[in-house]
């Protein structure tokens, strides 16, 4: 099938402000990825067209971008999905996550995301293992407690599809208070009260609205939105 | 000209997966050390690692470090040094336990214990059948492993420079000086003055047309390295893993058919009884994947075209292992717990729903099992003797220890990367506390910044890609599952005239300094293509059948003539000088494998 995809661009060393780029990519496959289509172009027609990707498969999370209006991992999205069923072409806008600055075309700088999740402790904090040498012991059932909100790649679909973190940027978001889930829902984990405080701050989870962004962008179909309200939900019984 | 700028530490780790953050725990406690990266560390690929990590733990069943070793020998085809297996099967155990304590979320036993699964090729050495050593994480235990030691090198206060790309090693005789690294926002070049330099970049599947490897995968440590003087050792030995998905490589966990799935063919046959009675689908991948391949040259692939079915279809796991007279049973829940990540992939990818479909899969380049020589620490050998370069170390895929020998088990590399990323940290640590900081020589950039402006300004008119589908096709096609001299030559052949091109005629768009990734490929097809030729080289010289290295034309394995490494150099003048190093062996003598 054919292609057209319209790309937003930014080079700063040549563009005083972004602009779009226009291509038709011919004989693609429905099973081929955004990714896939951004690579012919990049490799086929021009090499500055600038993108992060690694695995290709959906667990890296190097290529989250905004794909016709909506935060994806370009990768993960198939052609197929976005065009129009029976239909052999297909349209396609692709454009850099929001709330972070843009280094170049689909390149931002994830340093701001990467500085929230660093705020919320996340790591492991427990020192005192088990006098027999061995693991510590945590049943099924406490393990499946935070099972979820261990799938997380970082890749910041979520943060950057939350218009609490458009409004503003020290809001610590969906994917850091995701990190902290999954340590406070842990039954070997002891510095819940720490990671509480920061994501009980002005700054934290009550700045969530419960739009859902979050859980709709989620490649890694984590109910992040949920998450968030569980973390409330300790925060305001003050018990795990 | 470009900004250079200069920064000193003990030691500088290269490549921020398992190898690199599990040695960088480990250094970072006494010596001042940089991670260098070129992606995000939580981007490295020990995170697509699925099915689990193997360790003698003996959860649910009876097991022991020693037929955990026996399994590695037997996986290996004898080529793995048998010291050198038995320090990583013995080490294996605590290591796992340390990782459970860092926080790694293991799926658990009623018992609360680590949960284990079969994995191919791990054995009960007394019965022959299959154990459970497998400990792992829902199906993403590389995720786990690699969020957990990113998280605990924060916890640690560890310094990463992330996305810099490093280009050269600085080496002066038998020592090492640092690297040279770009900064990839500015492209900026930056000198890493340090004592020591230690190299965990993982592997090079993307020599190959289909893989289960990232983008990413380049080999840049390895290749680096090589053009260093280091010889690469055992190249000939890539693994091709039996399951990734049609036509896109990507990995389909072992733990499925640990979980009972089986393959199946275009007779609907279980055709793994036929070539491995004993263990059938959980045989080592080398065994798995000649079947799959045989099966589709007897025109058995699904609708004779060249895959076949994994099929993890309740009714058929429950009715081999009521045949197997095993009581254990399972349902879709339990796929959807165990497996969930590949239920997605099949989902996502093929459209294909495991629960009520078998999926389609031909085997796909996995695992390099040679590599950057090393010992037990992580030291890099100068030579096929016994000689080190000094400061000089590398871990995980880049290395070759060598534990993996001509085939390696599943869940080994995972262990391998913790092992020995911890071994090579703490060794690299304390040779910081005695070493001296050598000085740079003069201009110790100059010769990679010359390399990346003729690629800058290169005009020849040939894109990287025309060359690198040509590779990844001549690779699949001449050195690939099934080998003869003749294909082996034709590769030679290709490679040569590709790299003659890549040095004449390459030519990119982008010719800015800020996120250059069109600059940057084009280098790392360099290396991809070193890597290549490497490997088709050792291959050719190779006449025997060992483990993943199958040659049509001599079938049987050799060892009077080829029990041995094989090392490989690149001379000045580019061509390449093979040599060998005797295996070390053990407690196990090489013995005809039968699984």
């Amino acid at each position: 099938m054919q292609v057209h995809i319209r790309i937003r661009r930014f080079n700063p060393e040549t563009d005083n402000k972004p602009r779009w780029g226009e291509y038709t990519v011919n004989d693609v496959n429905p099973t081929d990825s955004v990714l896939d289509v951004l690579h012919r172009v990049k490799w086929e027609q021009d090499g500055t067209l600038t993108l992060r990707r690694s695995c290709a498969h959906g667990v890296c999370g190097s290529d989250a971008m905004r794909i016709n209006g909506a935060n994806m991992l370009a990768c993960k999205t198939l052609v197929s999905r976005i065009a129009k069923p029976g239909s052999d072409q297909a349209k396609i806008q692709v454009e850099p996550i929001l709330g972070l600055r843009v280094i170049k075309d689909l390149v931002v700088d994830m340093d701001p995301f990467f500085d929230h999740y660093r705020s919320v402790l996340p790591y492991f904090v427990n020192d005192n293992v088990p006098a027999d040498g061995r693991e510590f012991r945590q049943s099924p059932e406490d393990r499946a407690r935070f099972d979820d909100t261990t799938k997380c790649i970082l890749c910041a679909a979520c943060t950057t599809s939350c218009p609490s973190f458009w409004a503003n940027e020290k809001y610590v978001g969906p994917a850091a208070i995701v990190q902290a889930h999954r340590f406070i829902f842990d039954s070997r984990d002891q510095a819940a009260e720490e990671r509480l405080k920061v994501v009980g701050d002005s700054f934290g989870v009550w700045r969530c609205r419960t739009n859902f962004n979050c859980t709709n962008a989620c490649p890694r179909e984590i109910e992040v939105t949920k998450a968030i309200a569980e973390v409330k939900g300790v925060l305001a019984r003050g018990k795990i | 000209m470009a900004e250079l700028k200069t920064h000193t530490f003990d030691a500088v780790i290269v490549g921020a997966g398992g190898a690199g953050l599990m040695a960088a725990l480990y250094a970072s406690k006494s010596a001042n050390v940089a991670v260098i990266s070129k992606l995000y560390p939580t981007r490295s690929h020990t995170g697509a690692a699925q099915g689990g990590v193997g360790a003698a733990l003996g959860n649910a069943e009876e097991d022991k470090w020693e037929w955990h070793a026996y399994d590695t020998v037997k996986g290996s085809d004898y080529l793995a040094d048998q010291d050198a297996v038995d320090v990583m099967c013995k080490d294996a155990i605590d290591t796992i336990i340390e990782l459970e304590h860092m926080g790694l979320p293991f799926d658990r036993f009623p018992s609360g214990k680590i949960s284990q699964r079969r994995f191919g090729g791990h054995t009960n050495n007394e019965t022959g059948k299959p154990v459970q050593r497998a400990c792992h994480a829902a199906d993403r235990t590389g995720h786990m492993i690699l969020q957990t030691l990113y998280q605990q090198c924060i916890k640690h206060d560890v310094n990463f420079f992330d996305e810099y790309h490093v280009v050269d090693l600085i080496r002066v005789d038998d020592t090492v000086r640092g690297i040279v690294a770009i900064e990839i926002a500015t492209g900026d070049y930056h000198i890493f003055h340090a004592k020591a330099v230690l190299f965990a970049t993982g592997g090079w599947g993307r020599c190959w047309e289909v893989t289960s490897n990232a983008h990413s995968l380049t080999g840049d440590g390895t290749a680096v390295c090589l053009r260093r003087g280091v010889p690469l050792e055992d190249m000939e030995f890539f693994q091709f893993h039996p399951t990734g998905i049609f036509r896109l490589g990507i990995l389909i966990t072992e733990g499925v058919r640990g979980e009972g799935g089986v393959l199946i063919n275009n007779e609907g046959e279980r055709f793994m009884e036929r070539y491995a009675p004993s263990i059938k689908d959980l045989a080592s991948r080398d065994v798995v994947s000649r079947a799959i391949y045989l099966e589709i040259q007897a025109g058995r692939g699904i609708n004779g075209k060249n895959y076949v079915h994994l099929d993890v279809r309740p009714e058929t796991v429950n009715y081999y292992l009521e045949q197997a007279g095993e009581s254990r049973r399972i349902d879709r829940e339990y796929i959807e717990s165990k497996l969930p990540d590949i239920a997605d992939f099949t989902r996502t990818y093929l459209g294909v729903d495991p629960v009520s479909e078998p999926m389609p899969i031909q085997p796909t380049a996995h695992y390099a099992m040679g590599g950057i020589p090393t010992d037990v620490d992580g030291r890099v050998r100068a030579n096929e003797a016994d000689g080190i370069v000094q400061g000089l170390y590398a871990a995980g895929e880049a290395a070759c220890v060598s534990v993996h020998g001509a085939n390696r088990l599943g869940t080994n590399s995972l262990l391998d990367l913790v092992v020995f990323g911890k071994r090579s940290g703490m060794h690299m640590a304390a040779y910081c506390q005695k070493a001296e900081l050598l000085p740079l020589p003069e201009n110790p950039a100059a010769e990679v910044m010359a390399e990346f402006e003729r690629i800058r300004n290169g005009s020849g008119g040939i894109k990287s890609t025309d060359l690198r589908t040509r590779m990844q096709k001549s690779m699949t096609k001449n050195v690939g599952v099934f080998r003869t001299a003749e294909l082996i030559q034709e590769a030679v052949n290709d490679l040569k005239e590709l790299r003659e091109q890549y040095d004449r005629n390459i030519q990119i768009d982008d010719k800015g300094k800020r996120f250059n990734t069109d600059l940057l490929e084009a280098w790392e097809l360099g290396c991809l293509l070193e890597l290549a030729e490497v490997t088709a080289v050792s291959a050719l010289a190779r006449t025997e059948s060992r483990g993943g290295h199958a040659r049509e034309d001599f079938p049987k394995r050799d060892d009077v003539n080829w029990l041995k490494h094989t090392f490989c150099y690149r001379e000045a003048d580019g061509q390449y000088r093979l040599a060998y190093r005797p295996v070390t062996l053990g407690r196990y003598e090489p013995k005809e494998r039968v699984y």
